[in-house]
């Protein structure tokens, strides 16, 4: 019988590009307001230019919001508010809102595919994580809308009026949905501010709001920059605040309504411990860390940023970290195999940079994983560094990005200690195969959310907000609800009018 | 990866590596969801082809059966030029003499199964003698069964013990050991008697031998790729990896390559350091090739079934 060569010459096997299609979105060149239910033109005249971080391209012109078109977006959620939506019976108002999600889940590609334009995210991240939450955001609220009474026992409760509502640019439409969704279930209107890189998503969710018919005025968007956010937060006629976003503008925010009786929710920025006992799964914790920090390139309030190793491991553990960041694809956001896409915006990209440079003066020794990164666009390596100390700056100041500093620690009091020992405390990690280790240190950790043997899991039913500067008030679950209703006991003076 | 250990000092296995299950899931589903398309995909269904070990391990087999099926391993689809041979055939020690003939001089390698397989339920001197019939008959690859019965009783002294013994007897023939997963049954024991496997001397660890369900999960391969990348990172060498028994798909291979690429790197995706024991995979594979050269499905008709 005729011999045939055993060939096994083959060249390196890289995965061909698989770019998600853009075909199906519709963009338009130009947005306005969404106000009182209808498209308006800014009373500023002016407009300003998103753009797509991965190639700098620029997406649409979007309207700049100035004192006046916020007053007109507050007079329009005041009204929409008074007349319908606070009257309303709240099974109307749970069908409205599952509606919205029913619609945001028909068009989730197209979601998912302008928020990694916008926003420079994975389209896996924004395909399998981002959109599907906020769908689910307002499918777990609207369930709540006709159930208050159980929600809060023994209590009358009432909508606190009009939210003003300023979110950021990590996750656009997700903390959209994180505002919107709660504030509707109780009954409030709602004025809400994207931020000035991503505002695509949300300006995508008012055309589905208007799709869903939901009343006129209930939900304005209001599209510009900080000076936009602050008319929000000094206008007179806003009952609530909710803000996402750093611990400056957050203190801001809470010096101007000092006084003025406004309530106020605020998330703000974090530098959250992960934590690796030396009997933890190790491999697992790997991918936990990487989950931990580079998800959604490190743009995340409750990002892994400072890892803490026992000392045993250390070693191993970060020869598997370097070994697996090696392998991360870094690049075009829309590739369906890209691990880690573009860095939000260029003035973001500065930042990271500057404190990588930080870092090295400090004289960490650091490491960028071996990728190419794309030639043009905002791109950052993932980056570690070891020999630092816990009075590093690039310890203690939160980054933001796709950086991480590691630490090792011998025994659990000390590690607790050093992961409390910072302003913030928005959330934690614990990998250990012990159960009751993690009862011990999880109890002890002071955090907001503290994750047991994983990293960065979200769900609508579970309250999220940090400890210290990293905010106070809790979004999601029945703890987000309560921030968005007045409640009074049965039998006692004070009426709901009243008050 | 570098070399750090030299000599190799023993672990104490009882400490191997916790495996977290949740976790181990997450990270598989995430190589399911790599898209592989156009050229990279032609590309890995031929490299695939060329990784498997084409398995036939019955009862019944005849010199007739092992024969074609020899025949098959060195013209897969002759009628579609340019396609590799399989990596080898795997028999049972009494079909190793006739496959050897068949194959000779085409690069095919023969592995024969070995030490009790498939229940591993014989003295360790049967074991010698199975394995030493097998490599005088001239097999290149000897795929060896570990006792699985001493393992679940925590001997690991004598699982060890047996694996560096069966290696002795191999000579210069390439030892796979089978750990048999489907009957250690958690991850954690996965990885250790990974790692008892490769310190005793393992050129390949194995996952399954096919009779038992489940097989090669990719839960299970992925936690012996972890291993085989500990041990690399720890002694500089390198050990390859077989998944066997449930892998009939072409999509399941790509996504197995995926895999090993992602935890192990290029220099594993060679049939050096990656094989596919399988016996349907390959016209799976085939149909796939067939449809991404031509853009026509065929029926299984067109592919001979051994």
């Amino acid at each position: 019988m005729a011999k045939k060569k055993n060939t096994s010459e083959f060249p390196k096997w890289n995965y061909a590009p698989a770019p998600e299609s853009t075909s199906h979105i519709q963009l338009k060149d130009r947005y306005d307001l969404y106000i009182g239910g209808k498209w308006v033109k800014p009373l500023s005249k002016k407009y300003f230019k998103t753009i797509n971080p991965a190639n700098e391209k620029t997406l649409a012109q979007v309207a700049y919001a100035n004192e006046k078109d916020v007053d007109k977006a507050v007079k329009a959620a005041r009204k929409a508010y008074d007349e319908v939506w606070s009257k309303m019976e709240p099974s109307e108002r749970a069908k409205y809102m599952y509606r919205i999600a029913r619609l945001m889940q028909e068009r989730a590609r197209e979601f998912a595919v302008i928020e990694s334009l916008d926003a420079g995210k994975v389209i896996r991240e924004s395909r399998d994580v981002d959109v599907p939450l906020a769908c689910n955001h307002f499918f777990y609220y609207a369930g709540w809308a006709d159930k208050l009474e159980y929600a809060f026992p023994n209590r009358k409760v009432s909508p606190i009026g009009v939210a003003g509502q300023i979110i950021p640019w990590n996750f656009p439409l997700l903390m959209a949905a994180w505002k919107i969704a709660p504030a509707l279930a109780a009954g409030n209107t709602v004025v809400l501010k994207p931020a000035e890189t991503t505002p695509l998503t949300a300006l995508k969710l008012a055309e589905v709001i208007h799709d869903a018919g939901l009343p006129d005025g209930v939900v304005n968007i209001v599209t510009g920059y900080g000076d936009t956010g602050a008319a929000i937060v000094n206008h007179p006629d806003v009952d609530k605040i909710a803000f996402t976003g750093s611990t400056n503008v957050g203190k801001i925010i809470q010096k101007a309504i000092a006084g003025t009786g406004k309530k106020a929710t605020l998330e703000l920025g974090g530098k959250s411990a992960n934590i690796i006992m030396d009997d933890a799964p190790l491999d697992e914790a790997v991918e936990g860390i990487v989950n931990g920090i580079f998800f959604n390139q490190g743009h995340v309030c409750c990002a892994g940023s400072r890892l803490f190793v026992q000392e045993g491991v250390a070693d191993k553990v970060i020869e598997k970290l370097k070994h697996r960041m090696d392998s991360l694809i870094v690049g075009d956001p829309l590739d369906k195999n890209t691990d880690i896409g573009a860095i939000n915006s260029r003035e973001q990209l500065g930042m990271i940079h500057k404190y990588i440079e930080i870092g090295r003066k400090e004289g960490a020794t650091m490491y960028q994983s071996n990728c190419e990164l794309p030639s043009s666009g905002y791109y950052c390596a993932p980056t570690l560094f070891t020999n630092v100390a816990q009075s590093s700056i690039i310890v203690q100041e939160e980054i933001f990005g796709p950086v991480l500093t590691i630490q090792t620690f011998r025994t659990t009091d000390e590690v607790i200690q050093k992961a409390n020992n910072t302003p913030y405390g928005l959330a934690a990690g614990v990998w250990t195969d012990k159960g009751s280790r993690i009862f011990n240190v999880t109890t002890k950790l002071r955090a907001g959310v503290v994750w047991a043997n994983t990293y960065n899991q979200f769900d609508p039913a579970s309250p999220f907000g940090g400890y210290k500067e990293s905010g106070f008030g809790r979004e999601g679950g029945l703890h987000g609800l309560s921030a968005y209703v007045k409640q009074n006991e049965y039998g006692t003076v004070r009426s709901v009018e009243n008050v | 990866m570098t070399k750090r250990n030299n000599p190799i000092t023993l672990p104490d296995f009882s400490k191997s590596t916790r495996v977290d299950k949740v976790g181990v899931e997450e990270r598989v589903s995430r190589f399911q969801k790599r898209s592989i398309k156009g050229e990279a995909k032609l590309q890995g269904l031929k490299m695939a082809l060329n990784m498997i070990d084409l398995t036939t391990l019955e009862g019944k087999d005849s010199p007739g059966k092992v024969r074609q099926m020899c025949f098959k391993a060195q013209h897969l689809h002759d009628v579609h030029p340019g396609l590799p041979t399989v990596a080898a055939v795997c028999v049972y020690p009494s079909m190793v003499g006739i496959a050897k003939k068949e194959v000779a001089g085409s690069g095919v390698k023969v592995a024969s199964v070995s030490a009790a397989f498939p229940a591993g339920q014989a003295p360790i001197d049967v074991k010698i003698r199975d394995t030493r019939f097998a490599v005088d008959e001239g097999a290149d690859e000897i795929d060896m069964v570990i006792s699985r019965g001493k393992y679940l009783a925590g001997e690991y002294n004598f699982v060890f013990d047996e694996i560096a013994t069966i290696k002795e007897a191999s000579g210069n023939a390439r030892l796979k050991v089978i750990l048999e997963t489907g009957e250690l049954v958690t991850l954690d024991d996965v990885r250790r008697a990974s790692d008892i496997a490769m310190y005793a001397g393992a050129d390949f660890i194995k996952t399954s031998t096919g009779k038992i369900q489940p097989a090669a999960t990719m839960q299970v391969t992925y936690t012996m790729l972890q291993a085989i990348r500990d041990f690399r990172l720890e002694t500089g060498i390198k050990v390859g990896m077989k998944p066997a028994g449930g892998i009939s798909s072409a999509k399941l291979a790509l996504h197995n390559l995926v895999m090993v690429k992602e935890v192990l790197g290029n220099e594993w995706l060679t049939n050096d350091g990656f094989r596919f024991g399988a016996s349907s995979l390959a016209n799976d594979l085939l149909m796939q090739i067939m449809k991404v050269e031509t853009g026509i499905y065929q029926s299984s008709d067109y592919f001979a079934i051994d």
